[in-house]
C-alpha cells in the first residue's frame, strides 16, 4: 500500500502530488489524473480525495477548468519551492546540527563537508 | 441522498444488553467502517439498520421512516452478512440471484454477471456445495448488484483469498462512484480497508465509543515517547489510552487533538512525537474490557 494509516490520508495525497510538482514530473499547465480515477487507482474514499485535491486548488498549486479537469498552476512549483524553504531550517538543519552536536561533530567539520559538498 | 438517523437504540436479549443508548446520524452518501470487537453488538446494530430485529428501545429512521415491519423502509436497506448467510442455500446460485433480483428496485442484472464471473462462482452449483469465500463472493455480488440506497456489508470477506478481496474492494469504489449511495461496512480487516472510509464507528461493550471523519481519528493518535518524568509532565490534559515503561524510558499512547503549541512543547522537551495507525489506535481505544 502506497498510503500509509499514520497520519491524514489527504495529507499523505497533497504531499504526493506537491513532491511531483517540485521534481518536475507534474509541469505547470499539466492536467493532473481525475479525483474518481485518483481514487480507483489508489483504493481511496473518492471524498478524501477531493478533500486533498480541493486544498491544493486552495494553496493555488492546481487550478480547475470547468467540464474539463484539474491541472498544474504555471506559477505551483516556485510557490511549493517557497513554502518548502521557508521550513527548510527548521525542519532539516537543527535537526542535523542537533545530532551533529550529540556525537560530538564540531560545526567547522559541518560547515567544511556543506562547502564540499556544494562544489561538487 | 439518503439519510440515516439512530437514536438512543437498545436491544436486549434475555439477560445480555447487545446495544445500549446508541445514537448517530449518517448522510452524503458515506462509505463508513463499522469497527468492534468480537460481541461489540455489530451484526447486531446492522440487523436492526436493516429491519431485521426490532429494537428494545430508541428507533432507526431511514429517510424519516422507521425500517422495522415497514417495507418502504426496509427496501432501501440491503444488508449482505458473513458468507452469504441470507441466501437460500437449497437453491442454485441462478435462482437466488434471480430472487434478489425480483426484490430489488435498482437491481442491475447484467452487473452481478460481470460480478459472479469476476469472483468465478459456478451458477449452476446450489448455494450449500460452494466454498465459504464463493459464497462470500455471492453475497458480495448480492450487495453490489442491489443498488440499495443503504448497502451493508458485515463481515462480508469471510474465507476470501487476497486476491478477491481486492476484487471486492475495488468493485465498490469503482460501483459507488457510478452509483453514489451509503455503504456501511464491517470488518476485522482494518489496515487493508481503512483508506476506503470516510467515516469510522467504533463499538465497544454494546455502546457507541466514537464516530469520526476517518482522516480525523487518524490524526487525533499520536504515541508520546521519552525519559518517564518529562512524558509525565506532558500528558496532563490529553486522553491516555494505554503507557509502557523500560526503565526510565517511557512510551504514553495519546488521543486527543495535539495542537502546534502542544507539538513545540514535545520538541522542546525532546520527546519523540509519532503517528500511530489507525488499527493500533482500535486496539488501544477497545482493549479496556475483560473479553
Amino acid at each position: 500500500m502506497v498510503f500509509d494509516d499514520r497520519s491524514p490520508i489527504y495529507r499523505q495525497i497533497a504531499e504526493r502530488i506537491e513532491n511531483e510538482v517540485l521534481s518536475g514530473a507534474l509541469a505547470g499547465d499539466e492536467q493532473v489524473m481525475s479525483t474518481n480515477k485518483y481514487a480507483a487507482f489508489h483504493r481511496i474514499n473518492p471524498a478524501t480525495v477531493n478533500k486533498a485535491f480541493q486544498q491544493l486548488v486552495d494553496d493555488g498549486i492546481l487550478y480547475k477548468r470547468r467540464g474539463i479537469g484539474m491541472f498544474v498552476s504555471p506559477k505551483a512549483r516556485e510557490t511549493l519551492r517557497a513554502r518548502r524553504r521557508k521550513t527548510f531550517f527548521a525542519d532539516v538543519v537543527e535537526p542535523m546540527v542537533a545530532r551533529a552536536k550529540a556525537i560530538g561533530i564540531e560545526l567547522p567539520e559541518l560547515v567544511a563537508r556543506i562547502n564540499e559538498l556544494g562544489e561538487e | 441522498m439518503t439519510d440515516i438517523e439512530v437514536t438512543n437504540l437498545g436491544k436486549r436479549f434475555g439477560a445480555t444488553e447487545a446495544l445500549r443508548d446508541v445514537s448517530f446520524s449518517l448522510s452524503g452518501n458515506k462509505i463508513c467502517g463499522l469497527l468492534g470487537r468480537n460481541g461489540a453488538g455489530k451484526t447486531t446494530l446492522l440487523s436492526i439498520l436493516a429491519g431485521y430485529k426490532r429494537p428494545s428501545t430508541g428507533a432507526v429512521l431511514i429517510d424519516g421512516e422507521p425500517v422495522f415491519e415497514h417495507a418502504a423502509g426496509m427496501a432501501r436497506t440491503c444488508l449482505v452478512r458473513g458468507a452469504g448467510d441470507a441466501t437460500v442455500p437449497t437453491r442454485s446460485v441462478r435462482d437466488v440471484i434471480d430472487l434478489a433480483g425480483r426484490l430489488r428496485a435498482g437491481w442491475d442484472d447484467e452487473y452481478a454477471g460481470e460480478l459472479l464471473e469476476s469472483f468465478e462462482v459456478p451458477r449452476d452449483k446450489k448455494v450449500k456445495a460452494l466454498s465459504q469465500g464463493k459464497r462470500s463472493a455471492l453475497g458480495i455480488t448480492i450487495g453490489l448488484a442491489s443498488r440499495a440506497p443503504v448497502t451493508i456489508f458485515d463481515e462480508s470477506y469471510l474465507g476470501l483469498d487476497a486476491p478477491s478481496r481486492y476484487t471486492f474492494y475495488d468493485a465498490l469504489l469503482a460501483d459507488v462512484l457510478a452509483h453514489p449511495r451509503t455503504v456501511i461496512i464491517s470488518t476485522h480487516l482494518i489496515e487493508e480497508v481503512a483508506t476506503l472510509f470516510e467515516d469510522v464507528l467504533i463499538l465497544d461493550d454494546g455502546r457507541l465509543l466514537l464516530h469520526e471523519d476517518a482522516d480525523t481519528l487518524r490524526e487525533a493518535g499520536a504515541a508520546v515517547s521519552g525519559d518517564a518524568e518529562l512524558v509525565d509532565s506532558f500528558t496532563p490534559g490529553l486522553r491516555v489510552l494505554g503507557e509502557k515503561t523500560l526503565g526510565r524510558a517511557k512510551s504514553a499512547t495519546v488521543y486527543g487533538p495535539l495542537d502546534d503549541e502542544r507539538r513545540a512543547r514535545a520538541r522542546a522537551a525532546g520527546l519523540d512525537l509519532d503517528p500511530i495507525a489507525l488499527q493500533d489506535l482500535f486496539v488501544h481505544l477497545t482493549s479496556g474490557g475483560s473479553r
